[in-house]
């Protein structure tokens, strides 16, 4: 962190703030790689590629021929250019597009039958993948609540999933979880009615690829009325060299259910750029509550920038019921390029949308990440709360839409999003989109601070506190709450970032 | 994403359609030359630009100027009381004999041809080289077409306080016109200037001014677009401030089929201020762009944008603004606020406020908000016995006044608010 000493902080950025992007952005602990034996597809990408990652997921035709039409598809397509990062140009035909560890050859039936070294890699990351509480033997584990809590886990290796935990106690609930080629062969009717049906494979650049070459990736399915009986995570971990994660993550939140899922993603260090590109759907229907988590902690490149992740990564949410919910919450602080935009389309009457962003970029990094909130029901609502930070020479921009559709009467937004510079050698950018098309809406802008939640705001305010300090309270407290529900692994260094003061922050 | 073909066909065309002027001296013909490099270069806009994103540009370049006959508004010209220097332009043409004659103190005026063709002259440093800075980062190639063919207009070089201000009057006549009018600008050290800006000059009007605004001095300028409804209009000022100077500037926009209007001011030297204000009243088909973009290249400037526009009956309203702090550019404070107030269902509030920040010890806040009349503000209203169209017409009215405010003097904002006021209350007639 030698870039990082030399620089001085001005006046009234807070110490501890400092410290705590400090030891973020210090040695990157999860950069090692695992010495397992990987079978590769050939290098590059053509409709052979395609059909063979479809044969080897044992996919049937109908899956086959999405693929294909958006291979052909993305070969007519050019990268968007629009974001605010910059990169060498990535040479698509150089990658691999499909990896898995050979002891896959014939798929293990459960966990107990995957390679121990797969585990072991898994243990090193302190990722649970037995089924026990998980409060045993994780870093943190004597600040946590005395209960402990279950979370299930599906863990992504390169282009294959190892395997989920606790599937027999979900299926008893009526829950799916298993990874997404599974859900092909076992649930086709689910996968065929929602896959594609948020991001279509005509979308964008980078989730037209993943549409043609997706590997691996989580599939949940909640049926009506069923509170998922425990968090559900998948842990996503590049391992092979010049390979590309292409995962794809369906949830379906069907009426009046509720489930909170997290993902969490590493990468070793190595000295070349690895991409990423993902394709996350969310589908709630009437009633429905999603809670989607991330702590995206790819390999970030080394201080000067070599190597490091890619990661350019589609998430969007359908909230197509009445009253349905949807909150995503995100502590970026991995990758060497982020293209991140994880959107709620609102369009059941009375839906609404959260965000909830911590985006650090340290050294070379850059991220370009926020959200989207397309409001198309009457009286939708959404929330969006942004914090970057930057230092080193990163750059952090905040890029993000909020529309009004003529038919979204009573809608209500508030955003706000708070960015801070640790040095003057990086940057901090925000660049909203707002389109408000009804005059019975109303949508702010981090201009008042009215739209916080008025009673909580009241009752703050009858104690004494400032409108200021209300909402900061407010609005703090409630990333807080959402930070505390992620596992443990991942809480310890959310938490952290969320003690973060943006006091002295430029804009 | 591709650039489409057909931007670079519609620059040639557009180029071609009126030439580009001849027999000047060898500098403006450079200035001229490298005008039509730079538009050829970018091509015309398009609606796929990202600036171009919330306003189709298709009726400004166009082949031909809309054929609509001008309504002469039913209220005085605006800012006629004042004492004033009067320049008055009839479809984009100076028209001499309808204005006073050109004589200030503290003052060099001349018609900008008249600069353009003489061989030494101070406009050289300021003519097609400040709509040139102002290119990058964000293509602005309807200016460039400007500084291409524009012969009318004037250079104003001001060395001294001039107490009276200039008043640009435009005025129209003939159904379908094109006036393409350019004016530039340089304010000395030390020196003050008020610009008035009036009318609706043309069924469509390209204006280009560009100030060069030298350390201490000052530039005031008030503006107030036309309520010819059918007019297209397309505006670009472009401002270098030096150290301690001020710069300050407001549009009001009262209808107007398509007015599109952007500022770039640059701070070169520290300390200056810069405040960018507008209001816009639409009502029916109307589309109204503010675009700024104000780049702090030097320390411990202060620049705010203060935009406020009522919509209703289907009008559209974009703001887009950007405040980029370059890493000099420390202890920069930059404020941008944008606020619609949509009086009905139909109309439509687009904006994009944007910050750009390098420099580590900056305040910059940028607010926006959309919504309807408060209903509780005229619950009250109503409840202290004003009738409700009234009570509406009292919250629009102050509402806007924000930005209005933004005008130093007085006698000009009150003008300004009497406009208002007559909009409102012929509104609801």
């Amino acid at each position: 962190m030698a870039a990082f000493d030399e620089i001085t902080v001005r006046e009234g950025v807070d110490q501890e703030t400092v410290e705590t992007v400090r030891s973020v952005g210090g040695r990157y602990k999860y950069g090692f790689s695992s010495d397992i034996e990987t079978e590769y597809a050939p290098k590059g990408l053509n409709e052979d590629i395609v059909r063979l990652i479809s044969e080897k997921n044992g996919e049937p035709e109908w899956l086959t021929d999405w693929r294909l039409a958006a291979y052909r598809r993305w070969t007519g397509l050019e990268e968007p250019s629009w974001a605010m990062v910059h990169y060498p140009k990535i040479d698509f035909q150089d990658q691999y597009y499909y990896a898995r560890p050979k002891s896959f050859a014939t798929r293990p039936k459960s966990l107990d039958e995957v390679d121990p070294e797969l585990l072991r890699t898994y243990e090193k990351l302190g990722i649970p993948l037995r089924e026990q509480m998980i409060l045993a033997g994780v870093e943190g584990a004597e600040d946590a609540p005395a209960e402990g809590r279950k979370v299930a886990v599906d863990a992504v290796f390169d282009s294959v999933s190892l395997g989920t935990t606790f599937k027999e106690e979900l299926a008893r609930a009526g829950v799916i979880f298993c990874s997404i080629s599974e859900a092909v062969r076992e649930h086709p009717e689910l996968v065929r009615k929602y896959l594609g049906s948020v991001v279509p494979i005509t979308d964008n650049f980078y989730a037209t690829l993943n549409s043609a070459v997706f590997s691996d990736g989580s599939f949940v399915y909640v049926p009506p009325g069923v509170r998922c009986p425990m968090e559900l995570s998948t842990y996503f971990r590049i391992n092979a060299e010049n390979t590309g994660q292409f995962e794809r993550t369906l949830i379906i939140a069907d009426k009046g259910s509720y489930v909170s899922y997290l993902e969490g993603c590493t990468a070793p260090q190595r000295d070349e750029h690895q991409l990423h590109a993902a394709v996350v759907e969310l589908v709630a229907l009437d009633d429905a509550e999603i809670k989607y988590s991330t702590v995206q902690n790819w390999y970030p490149g080394d201080e000067e920038g070599k190597g490091g992740i890619y990661n350019f990564v589609t998430k969007r949410a359908d909230c197509r019921g009445a009253r349905s919910k949807v909150m995503w919450t995100q502590v970026e602080t991995g990758s060497a390029i982020t293209w991140k935009y994880p959107s709620c389309i609102l369009r059941g009457d009375g839906s609404s949308g959260e965000f909830y962003s911590i985006a650090i970029a340290n050294n070379r990094q850059q991220a370009d990440t926020g959200t989207k909130m397309v409001h198309l029901g009457k009286n939708t609502r959404s929330r969006i709360v942004s914090k970057g930070i930057s230092a080193g020479f990163a750059q952090n921009t905040y890029r993000g839409l909020v529309s009004m559709h003529p038919r979204a009467t009573g809608g209500r937004n508030y955003t706000q999003c708070d960015s801070l510079l640790i040095g003057d050698k990086c940057g901090a950018h925000t660049v909203p989109y707002i389109e408000v098309k009804n005059n019975s809406s109303r949508v702010e802008h981090e201009a008042t601070t009215s739209k916080v939640d008025d009673d909580q705001l009241f009752y703050c305010r009858s104690r004494g506190m400032d409108e200021e300090e209300a909402v900061a309270l407010v609005v703090n407290g409630f990333c807080r709450e959402v930070l505390q529900a992620l596992p443990m692994e991942f809480a310890m260094e959310a938490q952290k970032l969320v003690a973060i003061s943006l006091e002295g922050s430029v804009g | 994403m591709a650039v489409p073909a057909q931007k670079f066909e519609l620059a040639a065309h557009l180029l071609a359609a009126r030439p580009v002027p001849s027999g000047e001296a060898a500098w403006a013909t450079a200035a001229r030359a490298a005008a039509v490099e730079r538009l050829t270069r970018m091509g015309a806009p398009h609606r796929r630009d990202e600036y171009f994103k919330f306003t189709d540009p298709a009726a400004l370049v166009a082949p031909e100027a809309p054929a609509v006959s001008h309504v002469a508004p039913d209220e005085k010209a605006a800012f006629a009381d004042s004492d004033q220097l009067r320049l008055v332009f009839v479809d984009g043409v100076f028209a001499p004999e309808r204005s006073d004659a050109v004589a200030l103190e503290g003052l060099e005026i001349q018609p900008l041809g008249e600069a353009l063709r003489t061989d030494i002259h101070w406009a050289r440093e300021v003519f097609g080289k400040l709509e040139e800075r102002g290119q990058d980062p964000v293509h602005r190639p309807l200016a460039a077409l400007n500084t291409a063919q524009a012969t009318q207009g004037f250079a104003i070089r001001v060395t001294g306080v001039v107490r009276r201000p200039i008043a640009f009057v435009y005025e129209r006549s003939a159904d379908a016109v094109d006036a393409v009018v350019h004016h530039v600008v340089r304010l000395e050290e030390k020196a003050d200037l008020t610009l008035i800006e009036t009318g609706a000059a043309a069924s469509r009007f390209s204006g280009v001014t560009e100030v060069d605004v030298a350390d201490g001095a000052g530039f005031h300028h008030v503006r107030t677009q036309g309520r010819d409804h059918e007019r297209l209009a397309f505006t670009a000022m472009f401002a270098r401030l030096g150290e301690k100077s001020t710069f300050k500037s407001f549009t009001l926009t009262a209808n107007g089929r398509l007015t599109r209007n952007e500022q770039i001011v640059e701070f070169a030297g520290a300390e200056g201020v810069a405040h960018v204000a507008g209001a816009c009243l639409g009502d029916g088909d109307f589309h109204h762009d503010d675009t700024i973009f104000v780049t702090h290249g030097a320390p411990d400037c202060e620049s705010r944008q203060v935009f406020k526009k009522v919509l209703r009956n289907g009008a559209v309203g974009v703001f887009q603004g950007k405040i980029l702090v370059r890493s000099i550019a420390q202890r920069t404070d930059g404020y941008q606020i944008s606020q619609g107030l949509l009086l009905d269902e139909d109309s439509q509030f687009l904006t994009k406020p944007e910050l750009e920040i390098y420099a580590d010890d900056v305040k910059c806040s940028h607010g926006s908000t959309c919504g309807a009349v408060d209903e509780t503000a005229l619950f009250y209203l109503t409840s202290r016995g004003i009738p409700r169209g009234e009570a509406t017409d009292l919250l629009v009215l102050a509402f806007v006044d924000e930005a209005v405010q933004e005008i130093e003097d007085e006698g000009l904002a009150a003008d300004v608010r009497e406009r208002l006021a007559g909009w409102v209350a012929r509104r609801r007639r």
